[in-house]
């Protein structure tokens, strides 16, 4: 179930307009400058059929002469080549400053969402995000360049046009204004309907697209247990589905079109039989009835548009109000107005106090009301002196990772503060923070760039022989040795966009990255979990040195990774246990033996090392 | 969907073997052919079924588009003929031409309402075809298959491919041929009125197609780059987000700036290169009309004055020349859509044309009652015509025996136990279900009899009960309750916001990985099978979550003779095993119980060494 936008109270459309002025100030006289050549390109196009009114009538009188055609024909050719000109001028008025725009919102957005903090990406799937990084600002781009002008000159059009046909012969107007009132209405009603029906359509097709994504992905699973036929079966019940959906579209699209062709064309049919009567009985000239075909033909298909461009104006004030929406987000997490420096960061990480609750979602109001309420971690206070390694161990869901991304914060704590050497971490600039404190995951981020700017994202130096040797013991360390080997060797393209790795290579490229930081504190959250024994323990070898002049928090599930560690602290729902080591850890707390030993599986034919305490942490379990 | 990333396509990706010929950008002449020859016959195989429905469509488009050209002449007609009878006090020539009119106006609007509906239907009958087929034929597709041709090609082989021949059918199409048709007609009609005029509009078709041809060939190559500028920021932009926790920790937001400001600024340039060719086009073609009419209007009112042409007919020249052109922008932008189609027709034959390897036999032996007995007779194994992985080995699992696959990764372990599957089908030799080679049992006596967990628990979207259910879809909700209280997964599933009925997210998003396998687990307990497979399927539990597991795990084995085939790095559910094999490079090098081998003093003891050590 894809995050549905937060329900948002209606903006007025001036309002939503004026959020652009920053941006679009700048491209205002170019706006207006393109509206007024085309403007004039549509006056001429409308004008040009009292010419032929002219010519036709100068043909019928006797005694014309061929000048007069000459003239006419210079006429109109000169008019002509007026409208191309004053068209292609519109395009190149309005393409630069309409482009500009789009292009330096999408990039202020893009920064805006890089400051945010986590909890709202959390909130926001990558998907929505996209779609209004892209469709929404190329649909404003399209009214910016194209829509908001053309409204003006169709509005503009059908205004001169009509005033013209009275010109000619108000019944001929009337006759033609009956067709085209209720075509704009139309066209406008139509629009929202197509519009409403594209989105249902393309919600199917994403729904489909992730069927097909679900059964390519999930194919071992559908092999293994034989439930292919019952993939097909809901694919094409979805698809189906789609097809429906898409034919509808067709037939509100058949009936407009249906509609804007034939109410004009009924008119000009009516238009021709009373026109002929008003020509017989004198009223109009023959010109007269020429200029009235000529100009409806004019006039025809910006009628047609002016309702669909209403239409086009209310989507891109909805794709305005979705970008602001946005870029309205508070940066809740930022430098301090006076960011303090530590000038040799030694590593001694202190949590006060710490309290963290998930802020209550906004998006989905009912279902999760109560997550806001419900602290993830209470009362935490644990200290680490520069050089401790300390195992932060726990069930799934007791806040292990929580705590480890309040250090570099990701997450920001409700209460209490966390200390590095003494300072409040929000004291500090958040590059500085950053470059203090290095992270490993345990879903793995890597980005489509070489493996050595993966490993390098985070040290000091990028290039040179001093991030070569950097470079080589990071992949040392994490046993990443494989990178060598790859086609390309370190510089092999990974990534989305490049190389996939296993699971365990993507983790090992990740602790190489974090050790590469050379950070004073380091946090890993169970980092080794994809290795296999063999490979957990070379890391371990290695990281063993390594971590000795480090700070590190590391979460560990297993007794193997504990073993690093100079100290344990046991979570349990949000508060800390125990802390200690970890001998002293499995002889007095009972929870500790229960989460991190796995003796009770021990084979029978070993001194089982079973005690009271594993017994009822077994009831525990049940 | 279109903005669904593309993987590697064309560009030659490191490790993706080169076999398919649908990503290849440069192709013989032969292949080239082959490659076309092949998308007609699919094209022709989709619109078989809906042929009556396509002439039907083409027969609307052809009279919309006549008695829609048809229009101006009328009104000559009006003009020359009933106005003067008009004048002479005979209306019925009035009454005669409007009603043509009329009858042109309604004909014209319900049959393009028609076709534009038709075509429609038209176009979704071939794409629904096309979609189950692709579907079908993908999961028909062995595993073999899909292990080199990556989910993301399969995936935009079904969303902006199809995407792309939908754009051709629903609109492309019907505006080719009706623009086509359209001008034919008017251009007749012209002739039929004033030949001398018809060929001043002749003549100005010859800048009118070179303006067109100029475009399209430009707009082709704006089109293309916009995509791959497009692509390329999408890109950039998803894994930003997706990865914003690292983005952040390793203070990356510079960089990106810089990165995303120069992609944003390319997709900007290539689209205003776009908008510019139209820019070019739409007023160029204006031009050429106006300049026509212009001279229309001075050749045909030369020829009025001389008494030659009706003022009528000159009336309607110069409206038919107008509206001559209106197509010519439409037409142009036809070639971009054609060649997106080609190409997705091109790339969608060629997955069809892909042969599973593994197939389910013709009479297949029936296996009603399984008992578990797996039999690997001399077999020998290697990925299609690659090196062998498997050198030629024999083995005797009897039934209800818990095996226990043991050694480094890659030693084949996943393999041996992908061949009981039936993932893939041997080199040489056979494997035996209860005496039968699985060549000869059918895709569902098979399925019931053997099945596999592996480590990526996958889940789809749907509730989770959905999900356990997979493994036995006639099961009621208290069977799967008890399976999943069996692998110790009920307590967190029913403290889940809408219990066994939480929708699971898009790819297990809101349940952690542990709790994924748990689910998964779950799914192999209800399908119950004679052959159960474990791959890795505990490696993300915490040692509370896997003692679980192994307990529920004893007790299903227990239940009645059931075969188990167990894959771990970690030891401790080797435990529960009655036999170990060791593996080593392709081969097994340690048979007999855990304590025979551990007293044997060979790879397992020492291993088993190692994993005592690491415990408390």
């Amino acid at each position: 179930m894809p995050v549905k936008a937060p329900a948002r109270e209606q903006i007025p459309f001036r309002r939503s307009l004026a959020r652009l002025a920053p941006e679009a100030r700048r491209i205002i006289p170019r706006l207006v400058a393109g509206l007024g050549v085309g403007l004039s390109a549509s006056v001429l196009a409308v004008l040009v059929p009292q010419v032929f009114r002219a010519i036709i009538d100068t043909l019928l009188r006797a005694g014309a002469t061929p000048s007069a055609v000459v003239s006419a024909a210079v006429v109109v050719l000169i008019m002509g080549v007026l409208e191309a000109l004053l068209t292609f001028l519109r395009r190149i008025f309005v393409l630069d400053p309409a482009t500009n725009v789009e292009a330096s919102l999408r990039v202020t957005l893009y920064r805006h969402l890089q400051l945010l903090p986590v909890s709202f990406h959390d909130r926001w799937g990558s998907g929505q995000l996209l779609s209004r990084a892209m469709t929404d600002l190329n649909m404003l781009r399209r009214w910016l360049a194209f829509g908001a002008i053309y409204l003006v000159i169709s509005i503009t059009t059908v205004i001169v046009g009509i005033a013209m046909l009275f010109t000619i012969s108000w019944q001929l107007a009337l006759i033609f204004l009956a067709a085209a009132v209720p075509i704009s209405i139309y066209s406008f009603r139509f629009r929202r309907q197509f519009v409403a029906a594209s989105r249902r359509s393309q919600d199917q097709a994403g729904d489909l697209a992730t069927a097909v994504e679900e059964s390519v992905h999930g194919i071992r699973v559908l092999k293994a247990f034989g439930r292919s036929r019952e993939a097909l079966e809901n694919f094409t019940l979805q698809a189906e589905e789609l097809r429906a959906t898409e034919v509808t579209k067709a037939r509100h699209l058949a009936v407009f079109s249906m509609v804007v062709t034939l109410l004009p064309e009924l008119a000009l049919g009516t238009g021709l039989m009373v026109g002929l009567w008003l020509a017989a009985t004198n009223q109009i000239t023959v010109g007269a009835l020429a200029a009235f075909f000529a100009t409806a033909a004019a006039v025809a298909n910006p009628v047609e548009m002016s309702g669909a461009l209403v239409g086009m104006a209310l989507t891109a004030k909805t794709a305005i109000d979705r970008h602001y929406e946005v870029r309205d987000e508070p940066v809740s997490i930022a430098d301090p107005k006076e960011p303090r420096r530590l000038a040799r960061p030694r590593g001694a990480l202190a949590f006060r106090s710490v309290r963290f609750a998930y802020e209550p979602s906004r998006s989905r109001s009912a279902e999760r009301k109560d997550d806001g309420a419900r602290p993830v971690l209470r009362d935490i206070d644990l200290e680490l002196v520069p050089g401790e390694t300390m195992a932060l161990v726990g069930l799934t869901g007791s806040g292990k990772s929580t705590l480890l991304q309040l250090v570099p914060r990701l997450y920001e704590v409700s209460g209490g503060s966390v200390e590095i050497d003494g300072v409040d971490v929000r004291s500090l600039a958040l590059s500085d923070l950053r470059r203090i404190v290095s992270v490993a995951f345990e879903d793995t981020t890597l980005f489509s760039t070489s493996v050595r700017d993966n490993v390098l994202l985070g040290a000091s130096t990028r290039e040179g022989p001093e991030a070569e040797a950097l470079l080589q013991e990071a992949l040392d360390v994490a046993q990443a040795h494989f990178a060598y080997s790859l086609p390309e060797g370190v510089d092999t393209r990974i990534g989305e966009e490049g190389l996939s790795l296993s699971g365990g290579q993507r983790q090992r490229i990740a602790l190489a990255r974090a050790i590469a930081a050379k950070p004073a504190v380091l946090v890993l959250d169970d980092p080794l979990s994809a290795l296999d024994v063999a490979t957990e323990e070379r890391v371990e070898a290695r990281l063993r040195q390594v971590l000795a002049e480090t700070t590190t928090l590391i979460v560990a599930h297993r007794p193997s990774t504990v073993a690093l560690a100079d100290r344990v602290a046991l979570l349990r729902d949000g508060v800390i246990d125990d802390v200690g080591t970890h001998s002293e850890l499995l002889a007095r707390n009972s929870h500790y033996r229960y989460v991190i030993a796995s003796l009770d599986t021990a084979p029978r034919d070993l001194d089982s090392e079973l005690e009271a305490g594993d017994l009822d942490d077994l009831e525990e379990a049940r | 969907m279109s903005h669904a990333p593309r993987t590697a396509r064309g560009t030659s990706r490191p490790g993706a073997p080169e076999a398919h010929a649908e990503d290849d950008v440069v192709l013989s002449r032969e292949e080239s052919r082959a490659v076309r020859r092949r998308s007609l016959r699919l094209l022709a195989e989709l619109i078989r079924p809906v042929r009556v429905r396509f002439w039907a469509t083409l027969g609307m488009v052809v009279v919309s588009q006549a008695t829609k050209a048809a229009g101006p002449a009328i009104i000559a007609l009006g003009v020359d003929r009933a106005l003067p009878a008009l004048l002479h006090g005979d209306s019925l020539l009035v009454w005669l031409t409007g009603a043509a009119y009329l009858a042109a106006a309604l004909t014209t609007a319900g049959l393009t309402a028609g076709y534009v509906t038709s075509t429609a239907k038209l176009s979704q009958a071939m794409l629904l075809d096309l979609r189950v087929r692709v579907f079908r034929h993908t999961q028909r597709l062995s595993l073999d298959f899909h292990e080199h041709y990556t989910s993301g090609r399969i995936i935009s082989r079904q969303t902006s491919d199809l995407e792309a021949l939908r754009e051709l059918l629903d609109s492309g199409v019907s505006s080719l041929v009706s623009g086509i048709l359209f001008m034919l007609f008017t251009a007749a009609t012209v002739f039929l009125l004033d030949w001398p005029s018809g060929f001043i509009m002749l003549t100005a078709a010859a800048p009118m197609f070179a303006l067109a041809r100029w475009y399209q060939k430009r707009s082709q190559v704006a089109y293309r780059a916009s995509r791959v500028a497009s692509a390329r920021l999408i890109v950039h932009f998803v894994e930003t987000m997706t990865g914003i926790r690292a983005v952040k920790a390793f203070r990356k937001e510079a960089e990106n700036n810089e990165v995303f400001g120069g992609l944003a600024e390319d997709y900007r340039k290539v689209t205003a290169r776009s908008i510019q060719l139209n820019g070019i086009l739409q007023p160029g073609l204006v031009l050429i009309g106006n300049v026509t009419v212009a001279v229309v209007l001075l050749v045909a009112g030369l020829r009025v004055l001389d008494g030659t042409l009706a003022v009528g007919v000159l009336l309607a020249l110069v409206l038919s020349v107008k509206r001559f052109y209106q197509p010519v922008a439409d037409m142009a932008m036809f070639y971009n859509s054609f060649q997106s189609a080609q190409a997705a027709l091109e790339k969608v034959s060629g997955l069809l044309e892909e042969v599973p390897t593994v197939v389910p036999p013709r009479d297949p032996t029936p296996l009603p009652d399984p008992r578990g007995e797996v039999r690997f007779d001399r077999v020998e194994f290697g990925y299609g015509e690659g090196p062998v992985v498997l050198p030629e080995f024999s083995l005797d699992i009897p039934a209800g025996q818990t095996v226990a696959l043991v050694g480094a990764t890659g030693a084949g372990k996943s393999t041996l136990a992908k061949l009981i599957a039936r993932f893939y089908d041997v080199t040489s030799g056979a494997v035996m279900l209860d005496g039968v080679d699985l060549r000869r049992l059918s895709t569902t006596d098979l399925r019931r009899a053997v099945v596999m967990v592996t480590q990526e628990a996958f889940l789809f979207s749907g509730s989770v009960a959905d999900n356990i259910a997979l493994g036995r879809p006639t099961a009621t909700r208290a069977e799967v309750e008890a399976a999943a209280k069996a692998v110790g997964a009920h307590d967190f599933i029913e403290a889940l916001p809408e219990g066994y009925d939480t929708d699971v997210n898009k790819r297990g998003g809101r349940v952690s990985a542990g709790q994924r396998q748990l689910i998964s687990f779950a799914r192999a307990f209800l399908a119950a099978p004679a052959v159960l497979i474990l791959d890795e399927a505990t490696s993300s539990l915490d040692i509370p979550s896997e003692r679980l597991v192994q307990a529920g795990l004893a007790k299903l084995l227990a239940q009645r003779e059931r075969t188990a085939i167990i894959i771990a790095h970690r030891l401790s559910t080797v435990e529960i095993a009655d036999r170990v094999l060791v593996m080593d490079g392709g081969r097994i090098v340690e048979d007999g119980t855990p304590e025979e081998l551990i007293r044997g003093g060979g790879r397992f003891a020492a291993l088993h060494g190692a994993w005592r050590e690491s415990l408390v």
